[in-house]
């Protein structure tokens, strides 16, 4: 078997050693199936687990716990959020000011409201992919009832002015939702810092497991819940809760928060060796803001050449890398982050994300780059754009 | 999740290339849509002599050029028409189903070819290459991307061929 490079930590993180043995310690206990809203002493056991994974959670976004509900991961906090803010509000305005460059979670729960009358204003960005504060105030009207944007955008990078963005919502008296799945876990996200009214996040983008996610909500905050018919989450999430991997995710945002600083060294020294050695190849374009941007993610548009037979040649080589080509992604269209900062279709067909993760070493990124030198050469010279390019 | 002839196609592609000074050329696709064939052949008593093949796309995009080059050298023109898109697919052992529309340029392109060689030899003049950077469909309307019809609104499927994959795109 080939040895595995996984370069691909933005669709799941593995899991963090303490945080598998936390869960296989909590799947081994004799109540591990206790259900935490039973009155009993089983329930008990897992109620008190629960809470001490929501403490932790709370600690890592500067929350109370009180304010973080436990939900199945970013989808479906991003759902509630949206939805249930929507839905409370809609005798009051049915506007919502979102950005081109949002996760489909947002912009799908987006659609379907507009298809029931809500109306939207999505904002441009520029070629970094950053939002102007400017035009969210622009976009504000009076029955502008959410404001959406995401704090750093998972296909290329980029950190959002979120803060100068509140200050303009807090204004306005309008609730603030930030898809946080990219950055929550990784860099710092403090929910009083930002301004933030709803922050939805998930487990498995700093060391927790899959299908666990976290919503928080501002006290005051007009919403409805997603999940109705259940008492659990003070009656805002309906639903017996995912115990391990509630457990799970305490452990992992534990950890999170104690070595984060460590962690954005380690994933930032790993991100600039890649970038060096993808400037070091001839028509690489990198995507996204210089400075403002996570720290283990690079997106590199490699000319010329579509990205799925990149990412097929690399996984043959053990190298695990992730494209939104229109084939790779499965609709078809190019990526409308790409498309939004500007990049042509043919470019954005050749666009990689590699995200660096904590079990990733230099020895990683320099067998990866070997390796995608030869797949682009290989590929491009099959390539009638490349010949075509090269013939001028 | 591909087969191995597939792999094996795409790892070691045969006839890359261009042919100097062609009998025909056929290109289909376009950047827009992340898949491109360009195939050159030259025609000697009416059979394929050589046959060579660009590609812009996905690892099935590139086995399929592959296997459709490989599929129609040698063979005379009446019988490279008849291959098709289906017939390449079952040569290369199947296509995941989200791939076969990669599937869909290899004879494509190879008939075009042959088309085009009819042409010149009529006396025609050469049709143009196509344009590389094609218009694109203005980014309003939901649309089947196997028939190009538009469908209405969250249509889940096409009424027309009944693919189930439908393009949502909606101006934000």
């Amino acid at each position: 078997m080939k040895y595995t490079i996984y370069l691909d930590n933005v669709a799941a993180t593995p899991l963090h050693p303490e945080v598998k043995n936390v869960m296989i310690d909590y799947l081994n206990s004799e109540f591990s199936f206790g259900n935490p809203v039973s009155q009993h002493h089983v329930g008990d056991y897992a109620a008190e687990a629960l809470e001490k994974a929501r403490a932790e959670v709370a600690r890592l976004i500067n929350a109370h716990p009180q304010e973080v509900l436990f939900t199945s991961g970013g989808t479906e906090s991003i759902n509630h959020a949206v939805k249930g803010v929507a839905f409370a509000r809609r005798d009051r305005g049915k506007h919502i000011v979102t950005s081109n460059v949002e996760h489909n979670a947002v912009l799908g729960t987006l659609r379907m409201l507009r298809a029931r009358g809500y109306q939207l204003t999505s904002l441009p960005v520029d070629h970094h992919g950053m939002v102007d504060p400017g035009d969210v105030k622009k976009a504000i009207r009076d029955d502008t009832i959410l404001v959406s944007i995401m704090h750093a955008n998972s296909e290329i990078g980029t950190i959002e002015p979120i803060r100068d963005i509140t200050k303009i919502t807090r204004e306005r008296n309008i609730p603030f939702h930030c898809d946080a799945v990219a950055s929550t876990g990784v860099i710092p996200v403090d929910v009083e810092d930002l301004g933030i009214d709803l922050l939805s996040f998930s487990a498995n983008q700093y060391g927790g497991p899959s299908g666990v996610g976290g919503l928080y909500v501002r006290p005051k905050t007009q919403i409805i819940p997603l999940l109705h018919g259940g008492s659990q989450e003070s009656n805002r999430r309906g639903g017996t809760h995912n115990m391990v991997g509630i457990v799970g995710m305490g452990k992992a945002a534990e950890l999170a928060r104690e070595e984060m600083p460590e962690r954005i060294e380690h994933l930032h020294t790993l991100k600039q060796a890649l970038l060096n050695g993808l400037q070091s190849m001839e028509e690489i374009l990198i995507n996204g803001h210089p400075t403002e941007s996570l720290p283990h993610l690079v997106s590199a548009s490699v000319k010329y050449v579509e990205g799925e037979s990149i990412t097929l040649m690399l996984d043959q080589e053990g190298v695990c890398i992730s494209t939104r080509s229109a084939c790779a992604s499965g609709s078809l269209r190019a990526s409308h982050v790409l498309l939004s900062i500007g990049l042509d279709h043919a470019t954005a067909q050749g666009t990689l994300i590699f995200t660096v993760g904590m079990a990733t070493t230099p020895h990683d990124i320099t067998r990866s780059i070997e390796v995608l030198e030869k797949t682009v050469a290989f590929l491009r010279n099959m390539s009638p754009l490349y010949r075509r390019k090269a013939a001028n | 999740m591909y087969s191995e002839k597939v792999l094996d196609h795409f790892n070691n592609p045969r006839n890359i290339g261009k042919i100097e000074n062609p009998d025909g050329v056929g290109e289909v696709g376009n950047p827009v849509c992340g898949d491109m064939m360009t195939i050159t052949v030259k025609v000697k008593d009416d059979r394929i002599d050589d046959i060579k093949f660009e590609t812009f796309g996905c690892g099935a995009a590139i086995a399929v050029s592959s296997m459709v080059t490989e599929m129609a050298k040698g063979k005379t023109l009446d019988e490279a028409m008849q291959i098709t898109n289906e017939s390449v697919a079952e040569a290369l052992e199947g296509l995941p189903k989200n791939k076969l529309h990669c599937s869909n340029l290899g004879a494509d392109a190879l008939h075009k070819a042959i088309m085009d060689y009819y042409s010149r030899k009529e006396g025609k003049p050469r049709l143009q290459e196509e344009k590389l950077e094609h218009l694109g469909r203005p980014d309003e309307h939901c649309y089947c991307p196997y028939c190009d019809l538009d469908v209405p609104d969250e249509a889940p499927y096409c009424s027309n061929c009944g693919k189930p994959t439908i393009i949502h795109d909606h101006p934000h």
